[in-house]
């Protein structure tokens, strides 16, 4: 196939992965957005196969038709409520394919460039294995977190600013000395310490910060792609990451946003182990709930907001959570879920469990748009969810997570919090909705008491 | 320390400070409770059920002050009509009496208060602010009177306050009017709905025009921009010209409705006047006016406190003991507003009370501190005014789809431009013209990618990912770009490469298609 044949074919396959970007706006055109970008990415690949550059087809084939099984796989088994895991996990794919591609094109020289021709393209191969190293150890131990593998609290190692500034600094100079004829032994050392460093920085984020290590890893996995791109002269690859990288990028802004932090401050890490100064102690009762008395307050009312969290997907609840809508709303009441942007282990994660469970879109509203109505809502159910309804943030300026924006539960009739027990939120929080006067604790696990609940509504 | 509950020596008063149920809970806190033999029996608490919640009953008044630390009282202390002396005077330093005060209106009670060395916490200063709600005994007993005022007029009223189409003839409803929609007049409009009237209801404030409507009666416009809201809640005098305007509206209603209950009333100041002689007089014969606000003076002229009066035909309300008269009911919410102040001045829950000037709530309630009147207390910084909420509004906006980050001081934006412009022409001088090319494709991607991205809806955030994920795969590329690129290391770590960009781009496709599927109305 000729050049110009080829890079049409780019030129097509770029403006599909737009379109299918772009169709993500609305639920109704992202199955065929979807499409868009399969198709892109069929063009592109068959377009690169049948170039002038591709000759050696076996093992092309085995190893792609190995590769695409094991993917296939992987999707087809995922639990949604894995589905943080598994997205972690692909991150760590492209990072670590970046790394192999940077050393395959280092290994096979710089061919004919000179001057400043020659170090650019030493830096790019240089920044592609960088990063990509960077985005597999942090994505291998953000997935090991998710897991439960790795303990879930902030590593925070004495100086970590300054570790992370000298391998930063180490980083530099291995560089220049690289670009200046080191050899391989520079690239070496530099893929190392970036391992070394992926691996710190994803250790020191707590698991509430989950939600924008996701996002952040995503943007890297883009940047990756886009820095091989570079290496590679492929405008392709160039867009392709380009696109990746700045959506990942819009959304660990977003989460930041959502939980009133700055990015930085959250990828220096030891979210929680720091209070701004002494926080209130809280006071008061609770007034536990049971079961019974949940489904009796659900008959009763006419308005019922639900708020998952994370909770919610560990305990595998959301079609238990379902079925008591359906009951609901066949009993004539207004129900409708409230996400929180950060509630679950990464963006969008509750939207994706409740659709799993059948629950129309449509009546799953985002904070915005729901914030305003708890006051007219007759009782509220918080679903294993903490810090994301912690009236603290608005009223304790103390609090670790003042000024997060967060679900106005409290300001219903009735917010009914089921929990496990009354252990602090991720974020290591207290939160003073469990004792206000019209807040009821239904505690024990997600699932068997919201089947209880539901046992009670049908009988 | 002792809680001592002291029987009302108020003529009329049916109420007492404290009941059985809430003795039980003074006593969980710490605290002991002594309370005067036969001091619930006309709100039917029985002596013996206080004893069984574990008070001790103290047949003698001196006795059961003189042993106390704590007092509580409905009351403002009085002249004691058997002792022979003023209650004032059985107070002494170290003591703390709480009770209601009105130190607005008995600057007198006050000195005499101040000069036993006391603490004095009056339940009538307790700021209005939403912590305090639990303490808020006014608000308690408006409650109370807003219900009674109804019951008493539904037992003066001639007719049935519901409609009714009978065998024996069409009875209209009755329409009651309520002017003042506080807690009392909401009380009020609740409990005339109830009972099946027409209710229409005034305020100056226009702000609680929902809460009436909520409420399923009708609210009365004036057609007339001014807002009634003071601080703290209450309303506020108004001009001249809105008053003019009032007052057509409520002589015309005179005209038309069976039932006027007023609550309107101005913090320190006279009960202003609604309801005039002729208003009255134009009232149909029978018709009911209850005067809610009879006791700092009426809103009606003809209203006489503390007695039904009748005028041109028209029963006219004036008692000024609503909640005594629902002393079962009212004793019960007083006691409980007693005890929330009481867990707020006991934080540690060991039966000893600190009065910490610091907090807003105890800082309010308290007039007396150690013999020093501290009474007017500082303004409250927390207004429940809606106005007032407004500004202390959630923040802002989250979610700006199409509109990014929140405007940039210009100076700052254009500083960076600078910058970053300096920094491309820096790059341009030495890079050759191919990488330019592609850094020009690089940024304006960048630039397409941050846009279609804010269009993004937030429940398709985990799909977002899982698809870039997948076309982020197109690394694969450049390991094809390899793979036959002679040398075994490169074609080792290219088929390596294709294999891992592979399962992405199958997987996050797949994956991505799986969840969109699920997504449904």
């Amino acid at each position: 196939m000729a050049t110009g044949i080829v890079t049409a074919s780019y030129i097509i396959a770029a403006v599909l992965f737009i379109l299918s970007l772009g169709g993500l706006s609305n639920p109704e055109t992202a199955r065929r957005g979807n499409a868009y970008g399969m198709t892109g990415m069929l063009i592109a690949i068959i377009a690169t196969v049948c170039g002038p550059q591709v000759t050696s087809y076996a093992m092309l084939m085995l190893v792609m038709l190995i590769g695409g099984s094991i993917g296939f796989y992987a999707a087809k088994r995922v639990q949604m409520t894995e589905m943080p895991e598994l997205v972690a996990m692909l991150h760590s794919f492209v990072g670590l394919a970046a790394v192999l591609i940077g050393y395959a094109t280092y290994v096979g020289g710089t061919g004919d460039m000179e001057g400043a021709e020659k170090t650019i393209h030493e830096v790019e191969i240089y920044l592609g294995i960088l990063i990509g190293a960077v985005t597999f150890t942090g994505s291998v131990v953000a997935f090991g977190k998710l897991r439960g593998m790795i303990d879930g609290k902030p590593l925070t190692l004495p100086g970590r600013h300054w570790l992370n500034l000298g391998l930063a600094l180490a980083c530099l100079w291995l560089g220049s000395s690289f670009i200046n004829g080191g050899g391989t032994f520079p690239l070496i050392l530099m893929t190392l310490i970036a391992f070394g460093f992926g691996v710190h920085m994803v250790m020191a984020i707590g698991g509430a910060d989950m939600p924008v290590v996701v996002s952040m890893l995503n943007s890297y996995s883009g940047w990756a792609a886009a820095a091989t791109g570079f290496m590679l002269s492929n405008d392709l690859l160039i867009v392709t990451g380009a696109l990746v990288g700045s959506s990942g990028a819009i959304l660990s802004y977003i989460m930041c946003r959502a939980m009133n932090r700055q990015f930085l401050s959250v990828i220096a890490g030891g979210f929680g182990s720091s209070g701004g100064g002494p926080v209130a102690a809280i006071e008061g009762e609770v007034n536990p709930l049971s079961p019974e008395e949940t489904a009796e307050a659900l008959r009763e009312a006419s308005s019922v907001v639900i708020v998952p969290g994370y909770g919610m997907a560990v305990a595998q609840a959301q079609n238990t959570v379902y079925e008591i809508t359906k009951n609901l709303r066949e009993r004539g009441k207004t129900v409708r879920f409230a996400i929180h942007p950060v509630a679950g282990r990464m963006p969008g994660h509750m939207n994706v469990l409740l659709a799993e469970a059948r629950v129309p879109y449509d009546i799953v509203m985002e904070m915005d748009e729901i914030n305003d109505d708890f006051p007219a809502t007759d009782v509220v159910l918080v679903i294993g969810a903490n810090d994301i309804v912690n009236p603290s943030a608005q009223d304790e300026p103390n609090s670790p997570i003042a000024g997060m924006p967060v679900l106005e539960v409290w300001k219903a009739q009735t917010a009914i919090v089921m929990k496990r027990s009354m252990a602090s939120g991720y974020a290591g929080v207290d939160n003073p909705l469990f004792f206000k006067d019209n807040t009821r604790m239904l505690f024990g696990d997600a699932k068997q008491s919201l089947d209880s609940v539901l046992k009670a509504l049908q009988g | 320390m002792k809680i001592a509950v002291p029987r009302e020596v108020h003529a009329g008063e049916r109420r007492v400070a404290t009941t059985p149920e809430v003795v039980k809970q003074l006593i969980k806190l710490g605290f002991d409770v002594s309370v005067e033999a036969g001091a619930g029996a006309a709100a039917s608490y029985a002596d013996e059920a206080y004893a069984e919640a574990g008070a001790s009953l103290v047949a003698d008044t001196r006795t059961l002050w003189s042993e106390a630390d704590i007092i509580f009282k409905v009351r403002a202390p009085q002249d004691h009509p058997t002792l022979g002396c003023h209650e004032a005077a059985l107070l002494r330093a170290g003591q703390t009496l709480v009770s209601f005060i009105w130190p607005g209106q008995n600057p007198e009670l006050m000195d005499k208060l101040a000069a036993t060395g006391a603490n004095v916490l009056a339940m009538d200063s307790v700021p209005r602010i939403s912590r305090a709600q639990k303490m808020d005994a006014l608000s308690s007993m408006a409650n109370i009177a807003g219900y009674r005022a109804i019951v008493e007029a539904a037992g003066v009223f001639g007719r049935f306050f519901t409609g009714q189409i009978t065998a024996a003839g069409k009875v209209p409803p009755a329409k009651v009017l309520i002017i003042g929609a506080g807690v009392a007049g909401l009380a009020a409009i609740g409990t005339a709905k109830s009972m099946g009237a027409i209710v229409r209801a005034f305020d100056t404030r226009p702000e609680v025009k929902e809460q009436v409507e909520s409420m399923d009666a009708e609210f009365l416009m004036l057609d007339f921009k001014e807002e009634g809201g003071g601080t703290g809640g209450y309303a506020k005098t108004m001009s001249k010209e809105f008053i003019e305007a009032e007052m057509a509206l409520f002589a015309e209603q005179a005209k038309e409705v069976d039932i006027i209950v007023t609550t309107a009333l101005i913090p320190g100041k006279p009960a202003p006047k609604l309801i005039t002689a002729e208003m009255v007089a134009s009232m149909r014969n029978g018709s009911v006016i209850v005067d809610l606000a009879s006791e700092q003076g009426g809103n009606c002229e003809l209203t006489v406190p503390g007695e039904i009066a009748v005028r041109h035909g028209v029963s006219i309300i004036g008692y000024a003991d609503l909640p005594s008269r629902l002393a079962t009911q009212s004793s019960q919410l007083y006691a409980t507003n007693l005890r929330h102040l009481l867990t707020e001045l006991s934080p540690a829950k060991d039966g000893n009370i600190v009065i910490n000037m610091d907090d807003e709530a105890i800082r309010g309630a308290t007039v007396i501190k150690e013999g020093a009147i501290t009474w007017p207390p500082p303004p409250p910084t927390l207004s429940a005014a809606p106005k007032k909420a407004a500004a202390a509004a959630p923040p802002p906006k989250a979610h700006g789809h199409g509109h990014a980050a929140a405007p940039a001081n210009p100076v700052t934006t254009l500083a960076v431009m600078a910058v970053g412009a300096l920094a491309l022409w820096g790059l341009g001088s030495v890079a050759p013209a191919a990488f330019m090319s592609h850094f020009t494709v690089f940024v304006l991607a960048v630039f397409v990618g941050y846009q279609v991205i804010w269009n993004v809806t937030p429940a398709l955030h985990t799909p977002l990912m899982s698809v870039t994920n997948a076309i982020s795969g197109i690394i694969v590329i450049g390991a094809l770009l390899q793979i036959s690129t002679s040398g075994f290391m490169i074609t080792l770590l290219s088929a390596a490469a294709i294999l891992l960009a592979t399962i992405n781009i199958a997987g996050g496709f797949l994956v991505t298609q799986r969840m969109l599927r699920m997504f449904q109305k």
